[in-house]
């Protein structure tokens, strides 16, 4: 291929800057910066349900509005906060940890940002024009396919395609950045645990967004075309979208936990200063995790009426798909044993993720019995449950994340003090939220009613959950104080400021656009560790005396960066237009044609600038 | 020899700064892309098969199957991928003109199959069997539809490369391009393998 | 082409000997499908044969055979969920391929 001249690297400030940025560091905090944003948005949600909720026979909220509360709140939560989080930690992380310059495909990798924001967008504009989708982020049909005058559920159903093909195109970018961009001597064994979990998502990612996507569209046709998949009446089965559904939606599942338990594995064994206990049963425990993650959908369908051959035979897997689950926690304590323990706010939140985790998964076991299933069914009992894994477990292990890698982002520390406070609002929160939901669960109280009548007993558990998640928002609010202030004026951090084992920790905090001055030669596991330390004749971890921190000098000559693209957020653009028109069928295929001509034009400007070369680097 | 993914991106012996080659980048996406494909027809045929028997009052596949007419756009199919696979190895050969010929007569073989599809579907409607029919109906089209628009993508890519290699600016990646929309293209056609055996010919 | 496992790509003249096998097996099929005395194993038959129409499109067309054993990998993996995961589901239904 012909050498050009070196790109511009996106060092660039302003809007524009970022518009075509396809540095993945910047595409990371791009991602993060977002889904914070939602967070915020989506716990507001909650709140206000948890406001109805406080009393019996709530009057904040009308049922209508109700229904669009909590399907938004989940949807929201799920692909737009804790999956894309995941996702802005792989960007940032994934080549640092490799010891790349970038991801395989970077204007591909800006692609499946940009559709990103704009699915979330377009989800978002529901409310203001004819309100949110109502039917549940699960969109059970009927339910979703009943016809009103709004075009609520296609909202929901596009959109969620929409953010599909953005979560298709950056697995199908990190797995080919994983098999073909490490650095020498990076054997896929040496990878980062969490490189490995992030490996791992994107297969499960690649694998199941199809089946859904598929579902989604017999939705949105059976909407507006007139198609018969879903309607009872008319032959079509609505259990096939349950299956559509679920063998996407319990593989989600692990993709949402899995970048917790990557994080947690890194924080882990840096603050205990011990190498992770059983690395690599860590990482074929994740395999398996993803496997079997396959294996299990049906139990989210016992009491839809299986048969007793496929309810035992789901119960069963179900039941030992907690056994690398438990794999991995085991490793974790045996990693803490006997360490040096720093006990700062990332691995208080690591901590907390066990704790909180190894609840929500043993009431995730409770579900596998299908008689004691059948009872917890669409109870609060369920949502204790998944918030246990989902917040106790996803939120705060990417918290621990966000503590343990903001330096690395930022260049700044995040401040210990307000950090404990952070910490211990919403772990307290948290479990005075969730915790009482078990208890009202069992008591009977039923999921997604917007009001439940007095003397029923379940007056006093929703009013400490109702407290409770005002603590929760008390303590995000802290992080967000923090988050600020550290940026402005935290301690600044240095390039290793945790004595830090993976690559990551090797250039500068934030690391240049081009990330390693000399593409590292990887000789071991842990590697930037073993650079550091040694053993001793004693079987004791000494500082090496040859070791020196490596020197920020600059690019090599001749080195070539992915330049600056703004075709990427000019085909998502056009996409955007495409879906939006699909909702308002038949005159909204106006728009449709022209987002589809937006989107040609981008794509072919992209192709055509393919000559500026997208390997070179 | 690189032949496995363990080994290929670790050579200890390259020289400082190693460039992946884009051919394995490119083609290793490509296959992963493919991979999901799978699934995503997999949900659709399974619809079709829970679907195939649900006629309600409209015709059944054996009333409007027409297995000659759909044999022969089949083979039509069939034969773009030897098309196709030509156009690669006249781009191995640095044989543009010839490239062009047989790239442009894929995508003319795709557009007579997609041709033969609308008629097939014209056919079908008067005969009785819309998507409102019956679940068997939805399922058809959507499956056969959905595959359509894979084929449709497809010739819009070849008349691109066609296009594009015109101007003659591309020569250095045109054959890892014509590559790639083969990998693409095969697979759209071994999709319909599938779907010819399962969908027509176990169905009359 | 720039990949490092190519021994000896196919010629032209495969290309036409491969597309020829396709044709008779389609022929096959066909016949396969319309003569009543194949009834009894007509599906048996008829997914064996586009098994090997699909295996000789993706071996040599696609160069499977000739190209990176992750190619293969990355292939299979989806080659083998889709009718375990979609089996299971026709199970539950109580429907199975060819019944």
């Amino acid at each position: 291929m012909t050498t050009t001249t070196a790109a511009p690297p996106a060092t660039g400030k302003g809007i524009w800057s970022w518009v075509t940025t396809t540095d993945h560091k910047r595409i990371g905090i791009l991602y993060g910066v977002t889904s914070i944003f939602f967070f915020l948005v989506g716990g507001i949600e909650a709140l206000l349900i948890r406001s109805q909720l406080a009393l019996p026979n709530g009057e904040i909220l009308s049922a209508d509005a109700y229904n669009q509360l909590f399907t938004m709140h989940a949807t929201t939560m799920v692909f737009l906060v804790v999956m894309p989080l995941g996702a802005a930690f792989t960007n940032y992380f994934l080549p640092l940890q490799l010891g790349a310059r970038d991801v395989a495909f970077p204007r591909m990798n800006a692609l499946s940002y940009w559709i990103f924001i704009f699915g979330g967008l377009f989800l978002t504009i529901s409310f203001f024009v004819g309100g949110g989708p109502d039917g549940g982020w699960f969109g059970y049909a009927p339910l979703s396919t009943q016809v009103g005058e709004v075009v609520r559920m296609d909202y929901w159903a596009l959109g969620l395609i929409v953010l599909g093909v953005a979560s298709i195109a950056s697995s199908v970018n990190f797995i080919t950045t994983v098999l073909t961009v490490r650095a020498p001597g990076m054997t896929l064994m040496r990878m980062p645990v969490f490189a490995w979990m992030s490996f791992i998502i994107s297969f499960l990612l690649l694998f199941s967004l199809p089946i859904v996507s598929v579902g989604l569209f017999q939705v949105y046709f059976d909407r507006n075309l007139g198609t018969l998949f879903f309607d009872a009446a008319n032959g079509g089965d609505p259990v096939l979208w349950q299956h559509l559904f679920w063998l996407f939606g319990h593989p989600e599942v692990y993709v949402l936990i899995l970048p917790a338990m990557g994080i947690v594995s890194e924080v882990l064994p840096t603050f205990a200063r011990k190498p992770l206990f059983g690395r690599t049963f860590v990482i074929f425990s994740g395999m398996a995790i993803g496997f079997m993650g396959f294996g299990v959908w049906a139990h989210h369908m016992f009491t839809t009426g299986l048969g007793p051959v496929a309810e035992a035979a789901f119960a069963l897997t179900t039941m030992f798909i907690a056994v690398p689950t438990g794999v991995k926690i085991f490793n974790w304590l045996g990693t803490i044993w006997g360490g040096s323990l720093r006990m700062n706010t990332s691995m208080l939140f690591s901590l907390g993720f066990i704790f909180l985790f190894v609840i929500g998964g043993l009431s995730g076991v409770t579900h596998a019995v299908v008689p004691a299933d059948a009872q917890q069914h669409d109870t609060y009992y369920v949502v204790a449950h998944f918030h246990y894994v989902l917040f106790g477990g996803a939120i705060f292990g990417i918290f621990s994340g966000i503590y343990y890698w903001f330096p690395k982002v930022s260049g700044k520390m995040l401040g210990e003090r307000l950090g404990k406070w952070n910490f211990w609002t919403m772990f307290v929160g948290m479990n005075l939220t969730f915790a009482p939901m078990h208890i009202l669960g069992l008591n009977g109280m039923p999921r997604r009613t917007y009001r439940y009548g007095e003397g029923l007993g379940f007056d006093l558990w929703n009013m400490v959950a109702t407290i409770g998640s005002f603590v929760l928002a008390i303590g995000v609010l802290l992080f967000l104080i923090n988050a600020w202030r550290s940026y402005r004026r935290g301690e600044v951090a240095g390039p290793d400021p945790w004595d830090g084992r993976t690559l990551e920790w090797t250039p500068s905090s934030p690391p240049p656009p081009h990330n390693f001055d000399e593409i590292p030669v990887v000789q071991a596991e842990d590697d930037f560790w073993h650079r550091k330390y040694g053993v001793d004749e004693h079987g004791r971890t000494v500082p090496r005396a040859d070791y020196r921190p490596p020197v920020p000098g600059g690019p090599p000559a001749g080195l070539h960066l992915p330049s600056p693209s703004y075709y990427p957020f000019l085909s998502a653009f056009g996409m955007f237009l495409t879906t939006m028109g699909l909702v308002y069928v038949p005159w909204g295929l106006l728009v449709t044609g022209l987002g589809a001509v937006v989107m040609m034009w981008g794509l072919f400007g992209w192709s055509m600038e393919n000559l500026v070369r997208e390997h070179r680097r | 020899m690189t032949t496995d993914t363990a080994v290929t991106a670790a050579h200890p012996d390259h020289h400082s700064d190693h460039h992946p080659d884009p051919a394995v980048v490119r083609k290793t996406a490509m296959w992963v892309f493919l991979g999901s494909e799978f699934l995503f027809f997999g949900s659709l045929i399974t619809t079709f098969l829970l679907y195939r028997t649900r006629v309600n009052d409209g015709p059944a596949a054996a009333d409007v199957f027409d297995i000659p007419f759909t044999s022969v756009s089949s083979f039509v199919l069939l034969m773009s991928s030897l098309t196709m696979v030509l156009a690669h190895h006249a781009a191995g050969r640095k044989d543009w003109r010839q490239m062009r010929v047989w790239l442009l007569a894929t995508a003319l073989l795709g557009m007579v199959f997609l041709a033969g599809q609308v008629f097939e579907f014209t056919e079908f409607v008067h005969e009785g069997l819309t998507v409102s029919t019956s679940p068997f109906g939805s399922s058809f089209y959507v499956l056969t539809g959905f595959h359509g628009a894979h084929v449709a993508v497809g010739v819009v890519l070849l008349l691109a490369l066609a296009f594009m290699s015109f101007g003659g600016k591309f020569r250095d990646t045109e054959g890892l391009n014509v590559e790639m929309v083969g990998l693409y293209w095969h697979f759209v056609d071994i999709v319909w393998i599938a779907i010819f055996t399962i969908v027509y010919l176990l169905q009359v | 082409m720039t990949d490092a496992t190519v021994h000896h790509q196919p010629t032209p003249r495969d290309y036409w000997v491969i597309a020829g096998i396709l044709f008779v097996i389609t022929a096959i099929e066909i016949s396969v499908a319309y003569v009543d005395a194949f009834d009894p194993v007509v599906a048996p038959v008829l997914i064996t044969l586009s098994a090997v129409k699909f295996a000789l499109v993706v071996g040599w067309f696609m160069h499977l055979k000739y190209d990176l054993k992750r190619y293969r990998a990355l292939f299979y993996i989806g080659l083998v969920a889709a009718p375990i995961l979609f089996g299971a589901v026709l199970f539950t239904f109580g429907v199975l391929i060819g019944d």
